[in-house]
């Protein structure tokens, strides 16, 4: 199937989970900034977590399809128009050949994602369809997408061609989530704390931070309180990682995104946790941002926590059968509305009612 | 030399053997990486998903699914630990062929006045030195060399250069490198080598490894054009 790109957006890209295995080599991992959302939009479809996907930033493209196919939108709330009518995001929707899909904008984020039923599909690069823009590489050729580009797609799963024939309701997940206006960002102390003073760690975890103008895929700059060293001079270069807090002489943090170079020689107060970075993505400039520390295990508890949401609303997608007491409670966070159960060769739908909200 | 085990957010380790360039450090952190992917090809360490080392770390990427935090610190204390009293081995050499001034090297000229040295001898200093890779980083494929001749040294240009062809052969202050990609940069350019550092297009697109030494070889420019055919 394809995609003719009638208008790029602002910065419109092939994301996937990222290009792992490279970095010793000096290669990026690129990838999704928001996991959680390139993770719904694919699950939205039918596709695996990691397929391909489509980034991007504030203003999305405007994409004309060649056959009927399943599409579904996520991310910092998109808003979204097939042929000038309005169409909902967090919904798998059924397009027909020759209809216009737009990413107008925004309305709660940065970044949405755009999951096409089979996933996009384009050569792997070094093991990912992750666009490195810097090093021209992965994606659609190295680079962010254009307007008379044309993408192509892989083949729908089982289910995906289900939904697109009717045969089986569109999967929906609604999102229970409401940003706040101070956003607080959880982080691991570490590796390099010990840089500076208690002080300074004790203004990192109680002050505010603006995220500024000066931020995109490879980093967000802060402004706020300075923070004071104990070891001056330069540390030699070492390993980044997505959410590695670097803070330059200046004293001001600069937190590295999903584009972040694969070393730097700034010590690293912090990094934040991966549960977290789906709302740090979604922050723009103006933002202000606390940090808060939790232990490793903490941070990856509540990786899990999120990741068991999207799972569970899975498995009742798949299975068409209703949830387990477990999958459901996790459910209810993500406050699915309808999934299809099939009793006795019959049709359902069931409506779950959210029992549990998120943070 | 004992090695720290720091927490980088929750899908990585920091194993720390150092905080300066030293040789011996760098030695440690290479030794570290055989010896964790010798344990992944033995099946011995699950969730690995890579390795980055670094001057005088080795950063351990895993899967948070796979393995558990104070899991994977006690294996990797076991192996770090088994490291203490190993003599590190010789550097494997890797031999870049280089055709130096010309059109290919036009800073060779600047290198010798600078240093008040005939262009054919920063030729000889610069090929005789044996460079260890410390690490790889900046870009795709780049080595951060140690190991110059001080005598060759030379400063960045004023201006840098918006266009600096892949291969291309520098110095910087007391460095040498060769460009990995084409990139703008104010190195003094010596010399060009054909080896692609990267080729995204090859079966292994990096060329060079960290933990690995490399020697320039002087080449003509009519073996530079033979092997880039």
């Amino acid at each position: 199937m394809k995609i003719k790109v009638i208008n790029g957006g602002m910065l419109t890209t092939v994301q996937d989970k990222g290009r792992y295995g490279f970095q010793a080599s000096g290669v990026q991992v690129s990838g999704v900034m928001d996991w959680q959302a390139a993770y719904a939009a694919n699950l939205l479809v039918g596709n695996d977590y990691g397929s391909a996907v489509l980034e991007c930033t504030c203003m999305g493209p405007e994409l004309e399809f060649h056959e009927d196919c399943l599409v579904a939108a996520a991310g910092g709330e998109p808003k979204l128009t097939l042929d000038g009518k309005p169409a909902e995001a967090y919904s798998a929707i059924r397009v027909k050949a020759g209809q216009v899909l737009k990413l107008s904008s925004m309305s709660q984020g940065m970044r949405g994602y755009i999951a096409v039923a089979g996933g996009i599909d384009v050569p792997e690069v070094m093991g990912s369809c992750s666009t490195n823009l810097k090093l021209g590489a992965g994606g659609l050729d190295g680079r962010r997408l254009g307007a008379g580009d044309v993408l192509s797609t892989g083949e729908p799963g089982t289910d995906a061609k289900e939904m697109l024939s009717g045969l089986k309701p569109c999967r929906r997940l609604q999102r229970t989530h409401a940003h706040e206006d101070m956003r607080i960002i959880r982080v691991v102390l570490g590796p390099q704390d010990d840089y500076f003073t208690s002080g300074a760690i004790e203004i990192f975890l109680s002050r505010a931070y603006e995220i500024t103008a000066d931020s995109d895929r490879m980093g967000y700059r802060l402004a706020g309180e300075k923070l004071e060293r104990q070891i001056d001079g330069d540390m030699v270069s070492d390993g980044i990682v997505f959410g590695s807090v670097q803070v330059p002489p200046g004293g001001e943090p600069i937190i590295m995104m999903s584009d972040h170079q694969t070393t730097g020689g700034y010590p690293k107060v912090a990094t934040v946790i991966t549960a977290d970075l789906p709302e740090l993505a979604q922050s723009g400039p103006g933002t202000k941002v606390s940090f808060r520390a939790v232990s490793v295990e903490e941070a990856q508890a509540a990786y899990q926590e999120k990741l068991g949401q999207l799972e569970a609303a899975r498995e009742v997608f798949e299975n068409s059968r209703p949830a387990s007491a477990a999958a459901g409670a996790a459910l209810s966070g993500y406050g699915i509305k309808h999934y299809n159960v099939k009793v006795a060769g019959q049709q359902f739908e069931v409506s779950l009612q959210p029992v549990i909200t998120r943070k | 030399m004992s090695a720290r085990f720091l927490p980088a957010g929750d899908s990585a380790i920091a194993v720390e053997f150092g905080r300066e360039i030293d040789l011996n450090i760098n030695n440690q952190v290479a030794a570290m990486r055989t010896v964790i992917e010798a344990a992944i090809d033995e099946g011995k360490l699950k969730g690995i998903v890579e390795l980055v080392p670094t001057y005088g770390s080795l950063l351990v990427v895993y899967d948070q699914l796979a393995v558990g935090y104070a899991g994977l610190i006690e294996q990797l204390k076991i192996l770090a630990e088994g490291l203490e009293g190993v003599e590190i081995s010789d550097r494997e050499v890797v031999e870049i062929p280089v055709v130096y001034g010309g059109e290919y090297g036009p800073d060779l000229g600047i290198v010798a006045q600078l240093n008040s040295l005939s262009e054919d001898e920063v030729i000889k200093r610069h090929s005789e030195a044996e460079y260890p890779i410390y690490m790889l980083g900046f870009v795709a494929g780049f080595p951060y060399l140690g190991g110059m001749d001080k005598s060759i040294a030379a400063p960045r240009k004023q201006t840098p250069r918006l266009k600096i062809p892949a291969g291309s052969v520098g110095i910087a202050g007391q460095q040498t490198g060769i460009y990995s990609v084409e990139s703008p940069g104010g190195w003094q350019i010596i010399g060009r080598t054909p080896l692609k550092l990267y080729d995204a297009d090859r079966e292994k697109p990096i060329l060079l490894r960290a933990g690995q030494s490399i020697r320039f070889k002087p080449i003509t420019e009519a073996e530079y054009e033979a092997m880039t055919e």
